[in-house]
């Protein structure tokens, strides 16, 4: 338990609390969940059901901060993957082909970041940055700007499913986050990430593979982003190349940041920016429920995140204890 | 090679690629390589150049100011507001937005100096509480109808018998002489690059950090601003979404234009001629027709990637 409290996860949790209350005051039935047709309905599957984007886009953030990059071109990529996948089914090609080649548009952007960064040395912002502005250009390049409709039940489901009465798309993103919580805290690879992230020189005298370390990260964060445009795509069953995943990698790295990852790598919580991205799904959904159009509703985002940095500033917790200490003595 | 030489290559590189690019461009299309066209191009390129100026200043520090397009979205809509909807005149009303932006950059400044944050995450929330705020005025365009404003966005310096300069070029003229001066031949321009290249050596020489990144933040939110203003003269209106990617391009133009991301090595010459290959480049593919607009984004995000390998191997070199 001592534990519990003393972890950064504590912050957006109690954030989560916190908007919760709120909401109930403006709306006794927010918690309200109904089964309706054998599917569970109601604001929080709402909220699980859009936030899986932003909870995938930041499990993969969370690996590449790990190391201390970033990612800035999760939304782009996500506007690849999306275009990829809307061309090949509506050239007729099978739901499995166009998953896979999605998937695999997610792993080869990912592949570039990791080898501008990780091989090259360019640092990750510029690096990802060039990732972000071609990346939508070619998605609008695939799709001949136009919005794709797309007519394939089975892909819809992606987006907007039930598996066991639960949101498709949220039991998605929570077996990723099982699964990559397992791979990395339960087998060395989490240690090694961290030691990446922490001092690259020292893990390198160590004899870790440093570059193929970071590579993959940045494997995995594409292909996270890759899976985020499928649902994306598929929850609007259109590949909208100008909109999708607009912004959203500003959310991934919301969502991190404020589940206690340090940008500055060396350490990771999966389930921080678990909490964090529902934390962020959750103040846009109270925005939607008080009558915020979502347009405005940035401003109590940007608040929250600069409340955020400023409470886990070193000279903020100085202030706070020299605060304390003075009342004790 | 000579050090001089070497340390100008990268600004001496965008010129080959300028020269380049618009020899070609002249090749292909007729009547290409005119004043005409290079009005043009100052002339569409104006906010993105004055805000690439602002970011070329605090890049120098080591910095980043992702909050530049919102910024410009904020200042044009509260322009345009306060002089349509509330009868203010012209001037004082955008003596108010470029104060109220410039005071924004500098408390952005004073969070990333004072608090030691990354000025990357920090001037995102700025991203987004500005514009946040531009769409809190009005969600949708207004129009601009002010007669002092409408004269000004039709005036021109002429320059020959048929056509002129237009006031947003001018300004952007003025403001890259003045971000010419300030970043090079003054003490602040100094400091700025010493910041950049070593914190730790410029802090032990007695510089003064704090007062100047807070200052190149608060210079950037100007520029912003301004550039902002110019947009409402180049459109005739003030719209909360105007500068949506702007930041991007300003980061793009500048390091085409050779300075260093990490700070403390660069030019504002280079950020100018970084801003005429965005410019020429993006006038090419209209001239030509036939590509679509998209080629534009892939052409630029292949030229900074180009550039950036260029630096990271002139950077290898200079340190071994």
């Amino acid at each position: 338990m001592k534990k519990f409290w003393g972890s950064p996860v504590v912050w957006p949790i109690a954030g989560l609390v916190v908007l919760t209350i709120i909401n109930l005051g403006f709306n006794s039935a927010f918690l309200k969940i109904t089964v309706l047709d054998g599917h569970l309905f109601g604001v929080p599957i709402d909220i699980l059901n859009q936030g899986a984007r932003t909870l995938v886009l930041a499990l993969g953030m969370t690996v590449v901060i790990a190391t201390g990059g970033i990612d800035l071109s999760v939304g782009s990529v996500m506007a690849v993957s999306g275009a990829t996948a809307a061309m090949l089914l509506s050239h007729g090609y099978g739901l499995s082909t166009a998953i896979v080649a999605a998937l695999g548009s997610g792993i080869v952007a990912g592949l570039i970041n990791g080898i501008l960064v990780a091989r090259a040395g360019i640092q990750p912002i510029v690096a990802t940055l060039v990732l972000m502005v071609v990346g939508r250009g070619l998605a609008q390049l695939m799709t001949g700007g136009d919005v794709v409709i797309i007519k394939n039940p089975s892909f819809e489901y992606i987006g907007n499913g039930f598996l066991l009465a639960l949101p498709f798309a949220a039991v998605l993103a929570v077996i990723l986050y099982v699964a990559t919580h397992f791979g990395l805290r339960r087998t060395a690879s989490g240690l090694f990430l961290e030691a990446v992230g922490d001092n690259p020189v020292a893990s390198r005298f160590a004899g870790l593979p440093v570059a193929r370390i970071t590579c993959l990260a940045y494997v995995a964060s594409g292909l996270c982003a890759a899976i985020a445009g499928i649902m994306a795509t598929a929850n609007i069953r259109a590949a909208d190349s100008y909109r999708v995943g607009e912004n959203t990698e500003l959310d991934a790295i919301f969502a991190v940041v404020v589940g206690g990852t340090a940008l500055t790598g060396g350490r990771f919580l999966l389930a921080g920016s678990f909490a964090g991205a529902l934390l962020l799904q959750t103040l846009t959904q109270t925005m939607y429920y008080i009558g915020v159009p979502p347009a405005k509703a940035t401003v109590p985002k940007a608040v929250l995140i600069l409340a955020v940095c400023l409470i886990q500033s070193t000279r903020t917790r100085a202030w706070f204890s020299s605060l304390f200490k003075r009342r004790t003595a | 090679m000579n050090a001089t030489l070497q340390r100008k290559l990268p600004q001496l590189a965008t010129a080959a690629v300028l020269v380049a690019i618009a020899l070609g461009a002249s090749r292909m299309y007729e009547g290409f390589l005119s004043l005409r066209v290079l009005t043009n191009i100052l002339t569409d390129n104006a906010a993105l150049g004055i805000a690439s100026i602002g970011m070329t200043l605090v890049i120098f520090s080591g910095g980043i100011d992702l909050s530049v397009g919102a910024v410009a979205g904020f200042s044009s809509i509260l322009t345009v507001t306060l002089i349509e909807q509330h009868g203010m005149h012209p001037l004082l009303a955008a003596l108010v937005s470029l104060g109220i932006c410039t005071a924004w950059g500098l408390v952005t400044g004073y969070i990333v100096h004072a608090f030691n944050q990354p000025a990357f995450l920090i001037t995102l929330a700025g991203m987004f509480l500005m514009r946040g705020c531009a769409y809190w005025i009005t969600t949708e365009a207004v129009g601009l109808n002010n007669p002092m404003m409408t004269s000004l966005a039709g005036w021109e310096l002429p320059l020959g018998s048929t056509f002129g300069l237009p006031f947003s070029a001018a300004t952007l003229l003025v403001v890259m002489i003045f971000g010419l001066i300030l970043g090079h031949y003054t003490r602040f321009g100094r400091n700025l690059i010493a910041i950049g290249g070593s914190e730790q050596s410029a802090l032990l020489m007695g510089l003064p950090i704090g007062a100047t990144r807070i200052a190149s933040y608060g210079l950037s939110g100007f520029c912003a601003a301004l550039a902002g203003l110019v947009l409402v003269l180049y459109t005739g209106s003030g719209n909360p979404s105007f500068g949506l990617g702007l930041e991007l391009d300003a980061i793009a133009v500048v390091v085409i234009g050779g300075t260093l991301l990490i700070g403390g090595r660069g030019h504002i010459v280079g950020t100018i001629l970084g801003l005429l290959v965005f410019g020429t480049i993006q006038s090419a593919i209209i001239f030509d027709g036939r590509l679509s607009s998209q080629w534009s984004r892939i052409v630029v995000g292949a030229l900074l990637l180009a550039f950036v390998l260029l630096q990271r191997i002139l950077v290898k070199r200079l340190k071994g």
